[in-house]
C-alpha cells in the first residue's frame, strides 16, 4: 500500500520537474485558459457587459478546455519517447501510474486555476470569494472528477488513432455531470441571497461522483492499457 | 560494493525463474499479422539471437516477452507456469532495451537513473546511478539533458536502466545500432557477463559481424514467422543470405 | 438452430407488427391531444429499446473487458448500434409530438436530458470504434462501462437544476384502454431489438471467423 503511494508520488514528481523544466504546458495552458474566457466573454455580452449568468459557465468551460488541452499534450509527450511503456514494464501496479499521471495534472490545473479565477473575478466583478470554503471545494473537486475521467481515457487513447479529436469526444460526454455540478455550485454562490444548502448538495454529488469514477478508473486502467 | 549491486533486490518479492517459452504464440494487430505461430525456448545462460528484415516481428516478440503485448494466441511461459495476468513481481525479472530508448529528454541521464532505480523499488538510488553512469562511461556528462545526447549515448544510457534491476530476463531490441567500435566491443563483454552470471537474452539484430560473436543460437524472422536457419554457410550471415533465397525460390520459380 | 430461432422472432414480430395498428387505432384517444399522442405508442418503446440496449451494452462490455470473451464484445457493439437506432426513433418522435401537443420542441427535464446524453455517449463508444484503429475494442467497452456509470449522476444533476425551475409535467396520464396497445407496442420493439440483436451479432461472428482464415492464409 505504502509503495503504491511512493511510486505514485514518484511519477507525479518527475512529471512536475519535466514541467517545470521547460513551463511548456503551464503557459500554454494558462494563455489558452484566459483567451477562452475573453472569447466567451465577448459572446456573452449585453449593453456592454457580460451576463452576470454567464461567469459560473465560462469559468468551468475554460477550465474543462484548457484541462483537454493539457491531457491531449501530455500524453503526447509520453507516446512520443514511449516512455509510457516504460512505467507500464516496471515492477509495479499499474493503477499507481494512473495516480500518479493524475496527480500531475491536478497540480497543472491547479497552478492554472489559481490565475483563472481571481483574473474571472476582476474581469466580471463577480464576489468569487464570498464563500471562499465552498467555491474551493467546488472548483477542487469538479477538477478532480474531470481530470480523473480525462487521464483515463488520456492514457487509453495514447496508441489509438485519431487520438487529439477522440479525447474530447469521449471525454465531455461522460463529464457532463461535473459540469452541471460546478456551474450551477459556483452560480448559487453567486447569486445575491447566497443559496448554502445548494451548494452544499452539489458539493455531496461531486464528492460521489468522484469516489466512483476514480474507482472505476483504477480497476479499468490495466485492462484498458494492456494491448 | 559492486557485488552487492548485482542482486536481485530484496525490496519487494519477485518470481525467478530459468526458462522463458513461447508455445504457439501469435500476435495480431487488426488484419496486420505481427507474429504467427511462434514457438521457442530458451534457458538460463543463454544468449539467443533474433534475425530478419524490418517489419519481421523482432520487435513485437520481444514487447511479447516483456509482458508489453499480451498474445493473440497461444501462450507464453516463464518457467514452469505460464502467466495468465503478469503483475509486478514478474516484471521485477524482466528488463527491455527497446528501438525508442524510453528516456526522458527533458531529465538529465542521472535524473532519469534514479527515477527509474526509485520506481523498480530498488534500495541505494544514488549509488547505483552513479555506478550505472561510470558502467555507461557517461559519468562526464552524467548531469547533461538526455535530450542533447547523440544516439549512441542514449543507448547506453538506456543499457543501463535496462539492467538496473537486474533482471533475469534481457530483451534488447538491437543494442549495436549506432554504436562506435568501442561500445560495440564493451557491449559485447557486458554480454558475456550478463552470460555468466545465469541471465536468458534475448537479442534481436541487423548486425551479423557482431552477433556472430556473441549468440549461443539464432532464429530467423520473416513477416511474423520463424524461419529455419540453413546450416549452409560459413559465416551467420552467409547462412542467413541462404535462408532467405531458399524462402524466396518457390516464389520466383512460378 | 440460430436460423431456426431467428425465423421463430421473425414471425412473431411481424404478427406483433401487423397487429400494432389495429389495436393503436382502436385505443382510446387522450382528451387533450386527439390523434397526435397516438405517436407515443411508438415513442415510449423506443426509449425502452434504447435502454434495455444501453444496459446490455454495459453489461456485455463489462464481461469483455474483464473476462475476455470476444462474444461479450459483438455483442457491445450490436447493442451500442441499437441504442443509436432507437435513440434517434426516440429524439425524433418525441420533438414532433411536444410540439403538435404541448407547443415546444424540447424540455430539459432530467429524463429527456438524460437519455440524450447516454445517446451521444455511445455515439461517441461507434465514432471510437470506428477511428480508433486496432484495439479500440477494449478501449470502447472501457467508455461504455463509464457511460452506464455517468447515468445516475446526469439524472440527478438535471433533476436538482431543473427542480429550481418549474417544468410542464410531459408524461400523459395512462387511461386504461390505453394499456393493452401500449405493453403490445412495447413487446413489439423488444422483438424488434432481439431480431436486430441476433442478425447483427451474427455477422460479426461471420466477420470474425473471416478474418480468422484471412490471417491464416497469408503466408
Amino acid at each position: 500500500m505504502r509503495r503504491f503511494f511512493t511510486v505514485a508520488l514518484l511519477i507525479m514528481r518527475k512529471d512536475l520537474r519535466v514541467e517545470t523544466r521547460s513551463r511548456e504546458l503551464f503557459l500554454t495552458t494558462l494563455f489558452f485558459s484566459v483567451s477562452t474566457v475573453l472569447v466567451f466573454a465577448f459572446g456573452f455580452v449585453r449593453d456592454g457587459r457580460p451576463v452576470e449568468n454567464a461567469v459560473a459557465g465560462i469559468l468551468w468551460i475554460a477550465i474543462a478546455f484548457a484541462g483537454t488541452l493539457a491531457l491531449g499534450r501530455t500524453f503526447e509527450r509520453e507516446r512520443y519517447h514511449d516512455v509510457l511503456r516504460a512505467l507500464l514494464l516496471a515492477p509495479v501496479d499499474r493503477p499507481a501510474i494512473y495516480v500518479g499521471k493524475l496527480l500531475g495534472i491536478l497540480a497543472l490545473l491547479a497552478a492554472v486555476e489559481v490565475v483563472i479565477v481571481p483574473l474571472v473575478a476582476l474581469l466580471f466583478q463577480a464576489p468569487l470569494f464570498r464563500q471562499p470554503i465552498l467555491t474551493f471545494l467546488l472548483l477542487s473537486l469538479g477538477t478532480l472528477g474531470f481530470s480523473a475521467v480525462g487521464t483515463l481515457f488520456g492514457a487509453m487513447l495514447v496508441r489509438a488513432r485519431s487520438r487529439d479529436v477522440l479525447l474530447p469526444v469521449l471525454l465531455y460526454p461522460i463529464t457532463i455531470p461535473v459540469i452541471i455540478a460546478g456551474v450551477r455550485g459556483i452560480a448559487v454562490l453567486l447569486q445575491p441571497e447566497v443559496d448554502v444548502a445548494m451548494a452544499r448538495a452539489w458539493i455531496g454529488m461531486l464528492v460521489f461522483f468522484d469516489v466512483v469514477f476514480i474507482t472505476l478508473s483504477l480497476w479499468t486502467f490495466e485492462p484498458v492499457m494492456t494491448e | 560494493m559492486a557485488s552487492s549491486l548485482h542482486q536481485i533486490p530484496t525490496t519487494q518479492e519477485c518470481s525467478d525463474f530459468n526458462r522463458v517459452v513461447f508455445v504457439d504464440v501469435s500476435k495480431y494487430f487488426g488484419r496486420r499479422r505481427a507474429l504467427a505461430h511462434v514457438s521457442l525456448e530458451c534457458g538460463t545462460g543463454e544468449i539467443l539471437g533474433f534475425l530478419g528484415g524490418n517489419g519481421a516481428g523482432k520487435s513485437t516478440l520481444l514487447a511479447l516477452a516483456g509482458t508489453i503485448l499480451a498474445p493473440s494466441s497461444g501462450e507464453i511461459r516463464y518457467g514452469a507456469e505460464s502467466v495468465r495476468e503478469p503483475g509486478p513481481a514478474l516484471r521485477a525479472n524482466i528488463g527491455l532495451l527497446s528501438h525508442d530508448f524510453q528516456l526522458y529528454p527533458e531529465l538529465t541521464a542521472r535524473e532519469n537513473l534514479e527515477f527509474f532505480a526509485a520506481l523498480y523499488g530498488l534500495d541505494q538510488v544514488r549509488d547505483r546511478s552513479h555506478e550505472a553512469l561510470r558502467s555507461a562511461g557517461l559519468l562526464s556528462r552524467g548531469d547533461d539533458f538526455v535530450g542533447g545526447f547523440s544516439r549512441g549515448m542514449k543507448q547506453r544510457v538506456a543499457l543501463e536502466r535496462t539492467l538496473l534491476h537486474a533482471p533475469r530476463l534481457v530483451l534488447l531490441d538491437e543494442p549495436f545500432a549506432g554504436l562506435d567500435e568501442g561500445s560495440s566491443s564493451a557491449l559485447v563483454e557486458r554480454l558475456q557477463v550478463l552470460k555468466s552470471e545465469g541471465r536468458i537474452i534475448f537479442l534481436a539484430t541487423h548486425d551479423f559481424e557482431v552477433a556472430e560473436l556473441v549468440l549461443d543460437r539464432a532464429m530467423l524472422l520473416r513477416a511474423g514467422r520463424l524461419l529455419p536457419l540453413s546450416r549452409a554457410g560459413e559465416s551467420l550471415r552467409a547462412r542467413y543470405r541462404d535462408s532467405m533465397q531458399r524462402e524466396l525460390k518457390p516464389r520466383r520459380l512460378e | 438452430m440460430m436460423h431456426r430461432m431467428f425465423s421463430v422472432v421473425i414471425v412473431i414480430a411481424t404478427i406483433f407488427f401487423v397487429c400494432a395498428p389495429v389495436f393503436i387505432a382502436w385505443a382510446p384517444y387522450e382528451s387533450t391531444m386527439g390523434l397526435v399522442q397516438k405517436i407515443f405508442y411508438f415513442h415510449v418503446p423506443s426509449w425502452a429499446a434504447m435502454f434495455v440496449a444501453a444496459f446490455v451494452c454495459g453489461i456485455a462490455s463489462a464481461v469483455f473487458l474483464f473476462r475476455g470473451r470476444l462474444i461479450s464484445d459483438r455483442i457491445a457493439v450490436a447493442s451500442a448500434e441499437l441504442v443509436v437506432v432507437f435513440g434517434l426513433i426516440g429524439l425524433v418522435s418525441g420533438p414532433l409530438w411536444a410540439r403538435k401537443a404541448w407547443g415546444v420542441w424540447w424540455q430539459w427535464d432530467a429524463r429527456l436530458t438524460m437519455a440524450l446524453v447516454l445517446w451521444m455517449i455511445f455515439i461517441a463508444y461507434l465514432l471510437l470504434r470506428e477511428y480508433g484503429g486496432p484495439g479500440s475494442e477494449k478501449l470502447a467497452a472501457g467508455v461504455a462501462l463509464f457511460g452506464m456509470a455517468n447515468v445516475p449522476f446526469v439524472y440527478w444533476s438535471v433533476n436538482v437544476w431543473r427542480t429550481v425551475h418549474p417544468t410542464t409535467n410531459v408524461v400523459p396520464t395512462l387511461v386504461p384502454g390505453m394499456r393493452g396497445p401500449l405493453w403490445w407496442s412495447l413487446v413489439g420493439f423488444l422483438l424488434l431489438y432481439v431480431l436486430a440483436m441476433m442478425a447483427r451479432v451474427r455477422l460479426e461472428t461471420q466477420r470474425a471467423a473471416l478474418e480468422r482464415i484471412y490471417r491464416e492464409l497469408d503466408d
